[in-house]
């Protein structure tokens, strides 16, 4: 129409324009994620860190959760779950309607953005969202006096990092997918529930029967939590940390590589 | 702008052979100029598009697309291209102009940028006083409009149309049917995909008829039908039953005569004489209908198939 328009090689920030996009559409339902990202703590905090808590805290051995309150313990932990079980919804139903229903993905990779930074941008949005729930999930647990000390503010990153650790796996199984058929609701019952009640979160992984322990070693949400509780309650050593750290990591790259590539295969054929 | 010679492409299937949807085409489309692929679903037009559209890598064969190779440079080519697919994937949540100035984004056009254009396009796609209602809100040729609209925020010099009117009703095909004229008038080079006969005389200077990946036939649709069609149609219907036995006498008045299931259609160069010869042999069909040859009487001919069958 008017001028012709000038395109580069590249479009360097196309990951940044998937995203651009993706916040412009959470806009729509911001007010009640955000209103679910405090409603939700407060809700856990109530129910099971004051009044199963208040049971817990005068039961027999004081030492048995390293000498805290129940609703200290399970703080971070509560932040971390809430994280994933973003990370795991917004990268499910969400992400793959674009492929799938509204086929949005294809329009976009029609443009000179590419399928692997259609995958970034979703990664980029997915963070996001964590930073703002978790963040938000600080905030109630602050007023709640159970964030811990200034330090515990490193619980918002290693959530999201965690959920995203989490997301990139089920963005690659989104791509995967040719029909959904259930495959979602398989991941969340039987991979986020019990990655949720046997994690750590709400009793230490130490009263799991050795035969069955290396089940929760392998969830990225005890790693997590282990992070988030060192982060907020001390207590965590140097290396241990590390080795936390290093696990989440290495799953969050491996995904990462693994999403890209059903990204590309998805999206050119 | 387009320049393809033994292009084919092939899809691995899990347990067989590979499907070989084009099977070697040579085509060139020159810049200004309307071109259209014409034939049946499965003729290997889409699987075509989108491989010009730097979406799908090519089998084997040579590709040029505004003087650039897709597997190279697919990146700046797409910038330069604007693409109306088959099915439409506008945001249905999104208002119509955000759809507009969302997409001109992943150009890299700046925001202000977009939002003029998107003003700009949302006159020429005639959704002025729908700019800020949602997608899902719109009919079927209005969606239609905004994805052509939203194809030329990039100001294209190609843009591709993959059965642009499919699914529309008679009026909004005519709607945007006028819209893909003025564009062509402005000098956007169009190709598009269809398997209507009249869009393709609508909007076509040049054309390729395909059938199994191959192409079958190629020119204006007016050479295309003095080639391989007559310049009138008859078409006799008959009443269920009765065809057989006409059908015989009929066809010693014509060169060529093709039997569908439920009607003849005689190939002439002077229908009504033919019509009156019909008569005058005594035979009666329920219905008859004397019309120029079209796109449909060429592909029948050069596939002895219907093209919605």
């Amino acid at each position: 129409m008017s001028s012709p328009s000038v395109t580069p090689a590249r479009i360097p920030g196309g990951r940044y324009l998937v995203w651009e996009y993706l916040v412009r559409c959470w806009r729509r339902y911001l007010v009640s994620s955000l209103a679910e990202a405090v409603g939700t703590p407060l809700l856990y905090l109530l129910a099971l860190g004051v009044g199963l808590g208040t049971l817990i805290d005068s039961g027999p051995d004081p030492q048995a959760l390293g000498g805290v309150d129940y609703v200290d313990y399970i703080a971070p932990a509560l932040l971390v779950a809430a994280a994933v079980q973003v990370g795991m919804g917004e990268s499910s139903y969400p992400a793959y309607s674009r492929f799938k229903w509204t086929r949005v993905f294809w329009g976009i990779t029609a443009t000179p953005v590419t399928p692997a930074q259609v995958c970034e941008g979703e990664l980029l949005f997915i963070a996001t969202r964590m930073l703002a729930g978790s963040s938000l999930y600080y905030l109630v647990l602050l007023a709640f006096g159970a964030a811990g000390g200034a330090s515990g503010l490193l619980m918002i990153p290693i959530g999201a990092l965690t959920g995203l650790a989490c997301a990139v796996w089920v963005l690659a199984l989104g791509a995967w997918m040719r029909s959904e058929g259930g495959a979602f609701n398989v991941v969340f019952r039987f991979v986020l529930i019990p990655m949720t009640l046997f994690s750590g979160s709400f009793f230490p992984i130490t009263e799991i029967p050795l035969a069955i322990r290396w089940l929760a070693w392998l969830s990225p949400l005890w790693h997590g939590n282990e992070l988030a509780r060192g982060a907020a309650l001390g207590g965590l050593e140097f290396w241990p940390a590390v080795g936390h750290l290093v696990y989440v990591i290495a799953l969050l790259a491996a995904g990462y590589l693994v999403a890209r590539h059903r990204y590309r295969v998805r999206l050119i054929v | 702008m387009i320049v393809a010679s033994a292009l084919r492409k092939s899809f691995p299937v899990k347990s067989g052979p590979d499907v070989e949807a084009v099977r070697g085409i040579d085509l060139q489309v020159a810049r200004g100029e309307s071109f259209g692929f014409l034939g049946p679903n499965g003729a290997g037009k889409s699987s075509t598009m989108r491989m010009i559209a730097c979406v799908s890598p090519r089998t084997s064969g040579r590709l040029s697309i505004l003087g650039l190779d897709p597997e190279v440079d697919g990146v700046r080519i797409r910038g330069r291209l604007g693409v109306v697919p088959q099915q439409d994937n506008l945001d249905e949540e999104l208002s119509v102009r955000e759809n507009l100035i969302v997409y001109g984004r992943y150009f890299g056009i700046p925001r202000g940028e977009c939002r003029r254009r998107a003003a700009e396009l949302l006159d020429f796609a005639q959704l002025v006083d729908k700019g800020d209602a949602k997608v899902e809100t719109l009919s079927g040729g209005m969606k239609r409009r905004l994805t052509i609209a939203r194809s030329l925020i990039n100001d294209p010099e190609l843009l591709l149309l993959d059965e642009p009117t499919t699914g529309l009703d008679p009026q909004a095909r005519h709607v945007l049917w006028d819209r893909l004229f003025r564009l062509k008038h402005r000098g956007v080079t169009l190709v598009v995909t269809t398997h209507y006969m009249d869009e393709a005389e609508q909007l076509c200077d040049r054309l390729v008829v395909m059938d199994g990946g191959l192409i079958v036939a190629h020119g204006s649709p007016a050479e295309l039908i003095a080639a391989h069609s007559s310049r009138e149609v008859v078409e006799l219907r008959f009443l269920p039953g009765t065809q057989d036995a006409a059908q015989d006498r009929v066809g010693e008045l014509v060169e060529r005569m093709e039997i569908l299931p439920d009607r003849l259609l005689l190939y002439t160069d002077d229908g009504d004489r033919t019509l009156a010869d019909v008569h005058a042999l005594g035979v009666q069909p329920s219905t008859s209908l004397v019309r120029r040859s079209t796109l449909e009487d060429v592909f029948l001919r050069l596939t002895g198939r219907s093209l919605i069958d």
